[in-house]
């Protein structure tokens, strides 16, 4: 929403809302990025996208602060004291939460949640510590008005763990997203099981496959927005994505597409993103003024740029032509599928970008989910809504071959019928299965649960009806939910039964 | 190795025991319960030719005067099933071993085990055993689901490779279980379940409740009595009887209430039973 005075006036947006919406405008009416014409070019094909991120970058994209630190030590600019209690900790991530930026102006990650609570839940019951909890929970729920945020769970298992999934079925939440994450060698699992049996009732936690995410960086990882694996004390200044139908459709042959266009294309982008991160890093002021950088909690060197890739599978069948061949389904399609994934992530591992330690110097590759106004192009590397092959297996053998190559995000969603509550073991072999292969992360939702996952993150079905009938709601991601909901058909989703 | 009818194999369940399995089911069944939920799996096709007429995608045809079953053009829409006057099936395959596994093999990394299941499998031991050898060698547990008449004690080299029985005990008045399956005897199955539970191989208990028809509170006393504390943690599946899918007498019966559900629950919770649920 651009316009000024539409955003002012509007009987669609909260106060809140509204604000946001105009400091975006506000940012928009710059002009000060260096974007030379080929680059105009591929956005004006929809080739390259940046994702509303803005037109003069003042803050990170994502912003994922060392909370371990902020306990240890407290916060002078935010006169915190280390905590010494749960209420004095729960206090203290509030205020803090608050206080962390991001491209939604919300924080996108909140922690590992239940490391940080467990040390405190020493001789507290489990009823006390519950309704402390509850509180806490609902807090996030009700100030966070962005589901694009995350907390984290697991891989160890502990009594904070237990009591939030038992909470957060309870609760009905859309925020924060929650991730478990998970390792067979290290998560017990009657945990996993939990994790899984609240996803059938609540889209929450999804499950993350720990082993592979825990090499991705030289510290410690976390997931973040709707799924993004970012250092610890740092995050990402950039998401700009390649939207691959999107530059498929001007090419004249699938060898015009692999040798020129893709290669051409990319560098555009990643010249794109790199001035974006200069201007962050040279021109905003954020990383000389922000306390969460005086403090410690962050650091520049942790930071890097995410390379999105979306609609790979429309760009695939789009390049097969009249073969009929489908990405998903015909192994010719699958090859050139790999080929495309191959050059994009060449690419990443080889064009210097700036200001960019922790990944060597290099963007890094991200499934990108898609946004509201995406019409016949699907998330990331997934397979079409409504073309999911008819095995649960097939499927996910399918994901395992393409997550693999995707570093800071890749993921699949799956709706349950009911009785999967009934035996959430067998879930969980599924979910082993699958990560052996190499998939990265999956998430669960019940078929007719009221909150489901739209294409990373949650938005309940109640809140989509009021928002189509032009009333207020809580929420901002609903606003980008309910268009998405229906442009991709995601009531269609394959419901997988056992 | 040999052979033995499959009259389906379903990749993923979670109702055929602990964690996802694979679930093969096999033709034919000694008993002809009244309740019987998958009626067509009890006889052997006898290619009397009457499912081929009614068949809307012409899967079904008759050669050299047996009925033939194209499983690539069938909607599996069970029609067939439907109107054979046999409480059979046409969609039937002889495999052996090995042609069985290759199918359990595709959902290889994803499940834990499979099951077996039927019509009655234990009536196919051979079979079985060549089946549960090549399962184990590919790290996958084994479990088998049956209605007990076969002694299990006899088949020692079976029961090694056998993780477990899921065992029905359909009635325990031999009148009224002559009556509920048509068999002769449930001495078998009671013999079968002091067997197993002292072997450990005890995986689960069914009971199929339906008032009037089956003495459900006499087996849930009568498996106390015979097997005691090592009932204790064995799980116990109160089935409430539904007639979708049953042929015969029981075709319109509707199902107990939950209260006498509930009742049952009851009884076996005070006995002792700590894994008792109604399904």
């Amino acid at each position: 929403m651009s316009n000024v005075l539409e955003i002012v006036t509007s009987r669609k947006l909260t106060h809140e809302q509204k604000v946001a919406s105009l400091a975006h405008a506000a940012e928009d009416s710059l002009f000060i990025l260096d974007i030379p014409e080929k680059t105009k070019y591929y956005f004006d094909i929809n080739a390259i996208d940046d994702l509303f991120e803005g037109h003069a970058p003042y803050r990170p994209r994502y912003i994922m602060p060392n909370y371990e630190k902020f306990v240890k030590n407290g916060s002078e600019f935010l006169r915190i004291e280390p905590p010494q209690d749960l209420d004095e900790l729960l206090s203290g991530l509030m205020i803090l939460y608050k206080h962390v930026p991001s491209i939604t102006g919300f924080p996108v990650f909140l922690g590992d949640m239940d490391k940080l609570i467990e040390p405190f839940l020493e001789g507290v019951s489990d009823e006390e510590a519950k309704k402390k909890l509850r509180l806490f929970l609902n807090f996030l729920d009700r100030t966070i008005t962005d589901s694009f945020c995350h907390a984290n769970l697991g891989p160890e298992p502990t009594r904070a763990a237990r009591l939030i999934l038992e909470l957060e079925k309870e609760l009905q939440n859309a925020v924060p997203n929650f991730t478990l994450k998970y390792d067979p060698d290290i998560t017990p699992d009657d945990i996993a099981e939990q994790g899984i049996y609240t996803s059938l009732f609540c889209a929450n936690p999804a499950i993350a496959n720990h082993k592979i995410h825990r090499e991705t960086y030289p510290t410690d990882y976390g997931i973040s927005s709707c799924y993004n694996v970012l250092p610890i004390g740092g995050g990402a200044y950039t998401l700009s994505r390649l939207t691959l139908p999107g530059l498929a459709k001007v090419a004249e042959n699938p060898n015009h597409f692999l040798t020129e266009l893709l290669p051409d294309c990319l560098e555009a982008l990643g010249n794109y993103m790199n001035e974006r991160i200069v201007f962050l890093v040279e021109q905003s002021g954020f990383y000389e003024t922000s306390f969460l950088v005086k403090e410690g909690l962050i650091h520049s060197d942790h930071f890097l740029g995410m390379l999105g890739i979306t609609g790979l599978a429309e760009c695939t069948n789009l390049l097969m032509g009249e073969s009929g061949k489908r990405y998903g389904h015909d192994e010719e399609a699958d090859d050139l599928a790999e080929q495309i994934m191959t050059i994009i992530s060449d690419f990443a591992a080889t064009f210097p970008a700036k200001y960019s330690k922790i990944a060597n110097g290099h963007f890094m590759l991200h499934a990108q989910v898609g946004m509201d106004y995406d019409i016949g192009i699907t998330s990331g590397v997934r397979i079409p809504v409504g073309d999911e092959p008819t095995s649960i297996y097939d499927h996910l053998k399918h994901s395992a071959r393409f997550h693999r190559l995707i570093t800071t995000g890749c993921g699949d969603i799956f709706p349950f019928e009911t009785t999967g509550r009934n035996n959430p073991s067998a879930i969980l072999d599924i979910v082993k299965g699958a990560f052996s292969l190499g998939s990265k992360y999956l998430s669960f939702y019940e078929q007719d649960s009221d909150l489901v996952r739209i294409t990373g993150y949650l938005v309940k079905r109640s809140e989509m009806e009021k928002y189509r009938n032009e009333q207020v709601v809580l929420q901002g991601t609903t606003h980008l939910g309910a268009p998405n909901y229906e442009h991709n058909r995601l009531q269609d989703r394959k419901v997988r039964g056992l | 190795m040999s052979r033995a009818p499959i009259n389906r194999i379903i990749p993923s369940s979670l109702v055929d025991g602990p964690g996802n399995r694979t679930s093969i089911f096999l033709q034919g069944c000694n008993l002809a319960c009244s309740y019987c939920h998958n009626p067509e799996t009890q006889m052997v096709c006898n290619h009397c030719g009457k499912c081929v007429p009614g068949c809307p995608s012409g899967a079904l045809t008759v050669v050299n005067q047996r009925v033939v079953w194209d499983s690539e053009v069938c909607l599996q829409c069970d029609q067939c099933i439907k109107v054979c006057p046999s409480f059979s099936s046409p969609r039937v395959r002889n495999m052996t071993a090995e042609e069985v596994f290759q199918e359990v093999q595709k959902n290889i990394p994803f499940i834990r085990g499979i099951t077996t299941s039927g019509g009655e499998c234990s009536l196919f031991p051979n079979f079985l055993k060549e089946l549960f050898a090549i399962a184990k060698d590919h790290g996958l547990t084994c479990l088998i689901d049956s209605n007990g008449t076969t002694d299990f004690s006899r088949l020692s080299d079976l029961m090694e490779l056998t993780d477990g029985v899921m065992l029905d005990v359909k009635a325990w008045n031999e009148q009224v279980y002559r009556n509920v399956t048509k068999g002769p005897t449930n001495t078998v199955v009671k013999k079968n379940l002091q067997y197993l539970s002292n072997c450990n191989k005890l995986e689960e208990l069914r009971i199929v409740c339906l008032p009037g028809e089956v003495d459900a509170e006499a087996v849930i006393n009568g498996i106390w009595q015979s097997i005691g504390e090592k009932a204790r943690n064995v799980k116990l599946k109160l089935i409430k009887f539904r007639k979708y899918g049953v042929k015969g007498r029981l075709h319109q019966t509707a199902s107990p209430d939950d209260v006498y559900m509930e009742e049952l629950l009851q009884i076996a919770n005070d006995l002792g039973f700590e894994n008792a649920i109604i399904v």
